[in-house]
């Protein structure tokens, strides 16, 4: 399996891949609001299509931003409470276990991986926050909440559990020399 | 015709910018009610009609300039 890359300025037909993951990073310098001008480039009509089509989507730090901003996924990305920029190795629960995204991680509740955020604040409404919690969207969440996250959320899901949002950096910590591979289930079971 | 859209973090949700400004604010004797920062964008559309100019500015501030979430949004006509 090979992946490719998308680039944000062209249209795709995503049906025939796998899955697609939005990386982290600073789409277009975090200007106006983290996400929300990448969430408007004209790759992300494909991704929404893609979506509706049941194709896995994997958004991870800015693009866990730029699906919240897009509506596939509920909540905002708020500026962190400490208005700090946070870099640090974080403790993860699995809260979420009816869906694909679990895979080994149904016999182990825990992950480590790296956070590398300053707007990582996870916001929804209490309404709307129970609905998440109530339809089992909430993925992850912090064993020591390092944002401010309401319900110490760190990942969710959509309705239909096929597009899933994480702060956390799953891809930082794939090998052993990263200082640990608790990220390598978030991609193989994406693609089993 | 010059609209400013005036974005503001709502106010049930936590503004970490405004409660960092109104903190530094203290430490100088100054004391407030409360602080918000939001943005102010300016957007100047071809037309003479304020009337057409301001439900452009609409228009952009539900398509990309706000979100409804976390923030609010007013519109207001500006001096050329």
């Amino acid at each position: 399996m090979e992946p490719e890359w998308l680039w944000y300025q062209d249209r795709y037909d995503l049906s025939p891949y796998r899955g697609i993951v939005l990386p982290g990073g600073f789409s277009y310098g975090d200007y106006l609001r983290c996400g929300a001008l990448a969430a408007k480039s004209p790759v992300m009509s494909s991704v929404q299509e893609a979506a509706d089509k049941g194709i896995p989507v994997l958004g991870i730090c800015n693009g866990f931003q730029v699906l919240c901003e897009s509506g596939l996924l509920p909540g905002a990305l708020l500026k962190n409470n400490s208005l700090r920029f946070i870099d640090k190795w974080s403790s993860l629960k699995l809260q979420s276990t009816q869906s694909q995204w679990t895979g080994n991680y149904k016999s182990r509740s825990h992950a480590v991986l790296p956070i590398a955020h300053g707007e990582g604040r996870y916001f929804i409404s209490q309404d709307e926050g129970k609905a998440l919690w109530d339809n089992d969207q909430v993925w992850w969440t912090y064993d020591e909440n390092p944002n401010g996250s309401v319900d110490d959320i760190a990942g969710v899901l959509n309705a239909q559990k096929n597009v899933a949002g994480l702060m956390p950096h799953p891809e930082r910590a794939m090998f052993d020399w990263m200082g640990g591979e608790d990220g390598v289930d978030f991609f193989s079971t994406m693609l089993s | 015709m010059k609209v400013g859209v005036r974005v503001l973090p709502r106010k049930e949700v936590l503004d970490s910018q405004g409660r960092a400004v109104a903190k530094t604010l203290e430490h100088h004797g100054i004391t407030l009610n409360s602080c918000r920062v939001g943005r102010f964008v300016e957007l100047e559309f071809d037309t003479n009609s304020m009337e057409e100019a301001q439900k452009k500015a609409k228009e952009v501030a539900e398509f990309v300039l706000y979100n409804p979430l976390v923030e609010t949004y007013e519109i207001e006509a500006l001096k050329e």
